[in-house]
């Protein structure tokens, strides 16, 4: 069976501070003065629709609202309002039979200290009720492909980050779900096992199973999903595949310019250069002298020295075609801050 | 209901208690032995106390580690597992509902209770003889009674557990399990509080008090003790009123 996953007007309205797992980055600017006090909007009526079989990213910064839209679609936060559905169940209605088809790898690590890292597997195929030769059979072939096989028996307390973070997926995977959500799956991994990682997303994937990841890595966004939504404030800010969401920043590249002196006749002479499409000053509130212009351009380098001809610069940023660019160009936000 | 979903949690739980059987050992048999011993036989020999007390004494002290053994199984794991290490989720995810998840904590705890209850009668026995005089008159009447006190130490667990945090488990025991035992008529019969008779009212309210009594009466009949019909209603009331306020709170602890 292939499952997708849609969710219309998703709202979720926390009253006290949200749960850990749904992310550190709420700030008091999600405080807006008509709710009453210490409610915090983390999604505002977001609505998606992934297909069976995709690779489906949601790239946003901390407290965009992805850790709460993965919980909502796993069952772990009831939502305040809207719909989800994961194949042709509703999640909140039907949680069982929504339980039975997913797997998760949430956002911190959530091993059973208690046990190794075999009878995590074990166990875990049996609350799904795989009889015991299955249930060993992939345990051991999980623990191999993810490296694991030398650790097998031990406490999963020692383990460092990335070996909890291997395990992790390697559970959610244990009962061959329909739909794998992973929550920042390569935060904290070296290079070389998120390279595997990404290996085994994409292998998984292969198989017809739909995949649903968060991340605040655009490079990672990038690698592996087949269409991104990008969201911030627990809206949808933009939703397409990465290389067409990057072709959709005018011009592509990104130049952060700072001027030593700067005028309004300054920003027109900007606007007036071969290939600048569109100039942006940042409303930061430092001194208007030394103020920051973002030039969205189709050429990085050698515009700059035709800028500088125009006034002197004090600092010049070059971004390439990036998701990074096209999150700044919606929200004036770096994906980072 | 899942069976098999049902059985692979409780199963983990089986594993998990097998594999620290002798700190689970210690903590349950350790300060109840250590107390029989002192005030059972240091005390009684030196004269301070009656040689009948021995036998008041045993029912309270299995009453005291059914109830703290049941707690302390439900409670500890509940209170790390949801806030500290969230080792929960992978089971909260389990195909069946999750009040089942707290359900089968609830019969596993109970299930260690009854073992630890079980077990403090030979080891009190043992360590108190010659002198203590137990008479199981009605067994059918002594097994409800100890299922009874069991499921009340593990709701008791299931609604502490869900309802405080890591930081406040000092307070748990000096606030709430430390009032309940002294005040709990494990160490002397209700009847012994005649001489305070507000207090001996204000008592009723501790579940504890049923569960002491309930076991001095069906295993030492022959000291006073609250009416067996008594000690089923409350233990009856306060079973269905800790297990329903543990199941609400482990339900919003479980879904934010």
């Amino acid at each position: 069976m292939l499952a997708g996953i849609r969710t219309k007007d998703l709202r979720k309205v926390y009253s006290g501070s949200p749960p850990l797992g749904a992310g550190g980055g709420f700030g008091p600017r999600r405080k807006s003065k008509d709710q009453p006090s210490r409610q915090i909007v983390a999604l505002d009526g977001l609505s998606l629709e992934i297909e069976p079989g995709e690779i489906f990213g949601l790239l946003g910064p901390n407290g965009a609202g992805k850790s709460t839209t993965v919980g909502i679609l796993t069952t772990r936060v009831r939502p305040t309002g809207g719909q989800a559905e994961i194949g042709d169940f509703d999640v909140w209605a039907q949680q069982v039979a929504v339980k039975r088809i997913i797997g998760v790898v949430a956002q911190r690590p959530n091993l059973d200290f208690s046990l190794t890292a075999r009878e995590i597997l074990l166990f875990h195929g049996a609350y799904f009720g795989m009889d015991s030769r299955t249930r060993a059979a992939r345990a051991s072939e999980l623990l191999e492909r993810f490296k694991l096989t030398d650790r097998g028996e031990q406490l999963v307390a020692g383990f460092s980050g990335g070996m909890m973070q291997r395990l992790s997926i390697a559970r959610a995977m244990m009962h061959d779900p329909q739909v794998l959500f992973l929550d920042e799956p390569s935060a904290g991994l070296d290079p070389q096992t998120r390279l595997l990682l990404w290996e085994i997303i994409r292998e998984y994937n292969a198989s017809g199973k739909t995949i649903l990841l968060t991340t605040h890595n655009m490079e990672e966004a990038d690698a592996l999903c087949q269409r991104l939504a990008i969201i911030d404030h627990g809206r949808m800010i933009a939703l397409d595949t990465p290389t067409k969401l990057k072709a959709s920043v005018p011009g592509g590249f990104l130049l952060r310019l700072r001027f030593s002196a700067y005028s309004d006749e300054l920003l027109g002479r900007l606007k007036a250069l071969n290939g600048v499409r569109e100039v942006r000053v940042q409303e930061d509130g430092e001194m208007k002298e030394e103020k920051a212009v973002d030039v969205y351009a189709d050429r990085g380098g050698s515009l700059v020295s035709e800028i500088a001809m125009l006034a002197e610069l004090s600092d010049v940023h070059i971004s390439e075609p990036s998701l990074e660019n096209l999150f700044l160009h919606h929200t004036g936000r770096s994906l980072r801050e | 209901m899942n069976w098999k979903t049902f059985w692979a949690l409780f199963a983990r739980d089986m594993r998990v208690a097998r594999r620290n059987l002798v700190p689970t050992l210690l903590q349950t048999f350790l300060q109840p032995i250590m107390f029989v011993f002192i005030f059972g036989r240091v005390m009684v020999s030196s004269g301070f106390m009656a040689a009948s007390y021995k036998s008041l004494l045993l029912p309270g002290i299995m009453a005291l580690s059914m109830i703290f053994t049941g707690v302390w199984a439900v409670a500890m794991p509940l209170i790390g597992e949801f806030q500290f290490t969230h080792e929960i989720e992978d089971r909260l995810l389990a195909p069946i509902q999750n009040d089942w998840l707290a359900i089968e904590k609830v019969i596993f705890g109970s299930m260690q209770a009854v073992l630890a209850g079980l077990a403090v009668i030979p080891a009190a026995w043992l360590l108190l003889r010659p002198g203590v005089e137990l008479s199981l008159s009605s067994p059918l009447v002594f097994v409800g009674v100890t299922l009874l006190v069991a499921l009340l130490s593990a709701s008791g667990g299931l609604t502490l557990g869900c309802s405080i945090s890591q930081t406040q488990i000092g307070l748990m025991f000096s606030m709430v399990l430390t009032p309940m035992i002294f005040f709990g008529c494990a160490y002397y019969p209700w009847s012994a509080l005649s001489n305070f008779p507000i207090l001996q009212k204000i008592v009723l309210v501790n579940p504890l008090v049923y569960a002491s009594e309930g076991l001095r009466g069906t295993l030492v009949p022959q000291f006073p003790h609250l009416p067996i019909l008594v000690v089923f209603i409350g233990l009856v009331v306060f079973d269905s009123l800790l297990l329903t306020i543990g199941l609400r709170q482990f339900r919003r602890k479980a879904v934010s």
